[in-house]
């Protein structure tokens, strides 16, 4: 029996009042050089364009300092369509983590919770089903608030469908995939009966985009998205016993049934939120909160560390897609390009390591 | 000293064995009832001897019948065929996806199958103006496989090879990029656009015998070597350390099984187009017919995805006639909210 090799690996643990953390170096470090990197190409973004700005001025600006050429040009222009990119992203990141916590499945996302389904049905059916009715809805409301409101609309369906004594994971992702299996069967319907010019309209739509935010969009969504996370960090330091299922976290004081109800709900309104301001971007609430796991080297998808992974990615992809490609694409299509290969990098790593 | 003593099986095994063999039972006789009202619905409706009589008489011999002969044996037949032989094959794929995975929310999507074949069926629009499903079937179907093997082999690479998780997250963002790529194809092109919406929708009608022969042929392929692995999925399902202490060899079984998979979905999905959620439906339907034994949940998931499949191309003929409601869209109008209902009640154990 030879123990003399063995080292208890317990990481010392910080106290403030009643409040007790473990002390993870690791996981602060990634945290800081994500939000680092997330402000970094969150400059670089607004910086690039028709008018090229440096990036000194970018921050002298966002500062307040800036001149006044400057400041109409980032402030007025190109400051909601970087904002909405951060906001879309974060929301979207933690929607994930939130999401995958809870059912304890790294393939469950918010897309599967029926907000992109139900929103994406709505918004296919107003934008091809021409006059009567969905003209003026279209007209009063505009498409994006109509479709968000179908994706609430859906979102909350799963959620009530799947309450049944409280909300069960595996209960709540199969429920959700199949509303979202009815809904993407009548997104598809309504395609293949359309006008095929319809139809690219619609397609464009489907696959999320930053181009053309106003102000009072973003300022809407930003309000919303803090104040979920505020609600968020209320709670989450609850989320870690669930890991451990119902009986633990019970053992351990958590009242998993409510903790549950309340991460949810916000987790669709996070979703909500992102497909409000640019549309459903697809697959960024899948990978996010999967790489930032295995960057933050954490057993669990981590609530903050996911939020600034999506938003780096979404904003990343943004200046990539308007600078480096030869094609204008929608963003949704960069983010997934460049996200599902990066998640598969790290797989690949993580396994050459043995880890 | 050696006596063998017979072990008699415990009346609940008897009664669980007795339940499997009924539910394959009922479903077998259910697809045959099935079939043959299949060759009797549709824009328009035969009678049971003018189905018979367009079954086997020759085509030309009487020319008052050549035109039932003609609907049943060039219309009727084929897309029977296909939806029986593509139920079955999502059917077991979608059981075998959820075994190797561990996963309850694994389809046959997940190996980037669906994506895979859309991307090659985008790609050969656009680079060689192709325009009829005979002429990218096989297309499809080389991109499907193409892309089973690129998530197994990144799945594979290092220590932790193939493990469950990596399986699915490897998948998963294979699917996710090259889904991104069909569309930024489509968006730029049409005419790949204007076939995508089609093939998406998910259809066992309007190709013949030539297309069937081969997909019947790699099914048949894939079914074998399924078979061949289904006692080393329950010891999968057990943890990778039991299962290599009772002697599974983890690599071989599940090279095997990823090999099945993406023969039986990718020919399928390439014939018919990406009916995903029919597998995880029809899985877990299974399950709870015959327990978690994959040697009995497999046969059953496979007939359950023919009759599903079936009876879904024949309601899509009826409800909206003389037009057609294509198979995939009828599979999840149809069967999602039966098994959402089934959720609900608590009919399903976890994998």
């Amino acid at each position: 029996m030879n123990e003399t090799a063995v080292k208890p690996s317990v990481t010392p643990g910080l106290r403030l009042g009643s409040a007790s953390f473990v002390w993870r170096p690791w996981m602060v470090f990634v945290t800081l050089l994500l939000t680092a990197a997330t402000f970094l190409v969150f400059c670089l973004s607004i910086g690039v364009g028709d008018f090229p700005i440096g990036l000194s001025q970018v921050i002298a600006t966002l500062l307040g300092q800036g001149e006044r050429v400057d400041e109409f040009v980032i402030m007025d222009l190109r400051m909601p369509r970087a904002l909405a990119g951060l906001v879309v992203g974060a929301a979207l990141g933690m929607s994930g983590a939130i999401t995958q916590s809870i059912a304890r499945n790294p393939l469950a996302s918010p897309d599967i919770l029926g907000i992109t389904g139900g929103a994406s049905a709505v918004a296919v059916f107003l934008v091809t089903v021409s006059g009567g009715a969905a003209a003026a809805i279209v007209d009063s409301v505009g498409l994006s608030v109509a479709a968000l409101a179908g994706g609430l609309g859906t979102g909350l369906l799963v959620y009530f469908l799947a309450w049944r004594r409280g909300i069960d994971g595996l209960r709540l992702i199969l429920i959700g995939i199949s509303v979202s299996a009815v809904t993407e069967a009548i997104t598809i319907w309504l395609l293949v009966t359309a006008d095929i010019r319809d139809v690219a309209r619609a397609q464009a739509w489907l696959v999320g985009s930053l181009d053309n935010r106003s102000w009072g969009e973003v300022w809407v969504a930003l309000w919303c998205a803090l104040a979920l996370v505020a609600v968020v960090s209320c709670v989450a330091f609850q989320l870690r016993p669930l890991h451990f299922g119902d009986e633990v976290a019970a053992g351990l004081g958590v009242r998993y049934s409510m903790v549950r109800a309340v991460l949810l709900l916000c987790a669709v309104l996070l979703a909500g939120v992102a497909v409000s301001a640019a549309g459903p971007v697809p697959f960024v609430a899948l990978v996010a909160p999967q790489v930032a796991m295995r960057l933050a080297r954490y057993p669990t998808p981590p609530l903050v560390a996911s939020a600034l992974t999506g938003a780096l990615l979404l904003i990343g992809a943004d200046l990539v897609a308007r600078t480096a490609l030869p094609v204008t694409l929608p963003v949704g299509v960069v983010t997934a390009a460049i996200g599902g290969p990066f998640l598969v990098y790290l797989l690949v790593r993580a396994n050459l390591k043995g880890r | 000293m050696s006596t063998t003593v017979g072990i008699r099986p415990s009346p609940e095994a008897t009664e669980v064995r007795r339940r499997r063999v009924a539910g394959l039972g009922a479903l077998a006789v259910v697809l045959l009832a099935a079939g043959a009202v299949s060759l009797a619905v549709g824009a328009r409706a035969l009678s049971p001897a003018e189905v018979w009589h367009g079954l086997f008489t020759a085509q030309g011999s009487d020319q008052r019948l050549t035109e039932i002969t003609l609907i049943v044996q060039t219309l009727r037949v084929p897309r029977t065929v296909l939806a029986i032989v593509a139920g079955v094959a999502l059917g077991v794929s979608g059981a075998l996806i959820q075994g190797y995975t561990r996963n309850p929310i694994a389809d046959t999507g997940l190996l980037g199958v669906n994506t895979g074949a859309s991307f090659a069926v985008v790609s050969v629009i656009v680079l060689f103006g192709f325009s009829s499903p005979y002429q990218y079937v096989w297309f499809a179907f080389l991109g499907a496989a193409a892309a089973g093997v690129v998530v197994f082999g990144l799945a594979s690479i290092g220590r932790g090879a193939g493990s469950p998780l990596t399986l699915a997250l490897a998948g998963q963002g294979v699917a996710v990029f090259l889904a991104a790529m069909t569309t930024a194809v489509s968006l730029s092109d049409q005419a790949s656009l204007n076939a995508l919406r089609f093939w998406k929708a998910g259809s066992v009608s309007g190709v013949g015998f030539d297309v069937i022969w081969p997909v019947l042929a790699f099914t048949v392929l894939g079914l074998a070597l399924a078979l061949t692995t289904l006692p080393a999925i329950n010891l999968l399902n057990l943890g990778d350390d039991v299962a290599r202490g009772m002697g599974v060899n983890l690599t071989l079984s599940r090279a095997v099984g990823i090999v099945a998979i993406t023969l039986l979905a990718g020919a399928t999905t390439a014939a018919c187009g990406p009916i995903a959620f029919l597998g995880l439906m029809v899985a877990h339907v299974a399950r709870y017919v015959t327990g978690p034994d994959y040697r009995w949940l497999v046969p059953c998931a496979g007939l359950l995805g023919a009759v599903v499949l079936l009876v879904c191309d024949i309601v899509g003929r009826v409800v909206t006639r003389p037009g057609e409601l294509q198979a995939g869209v009828v599979v999840a109008l149809v069967g999602a909210p039966f098994f959402a209902a089934l959720v609900w009640r608590g009919k399903f154990k976890t994998v």
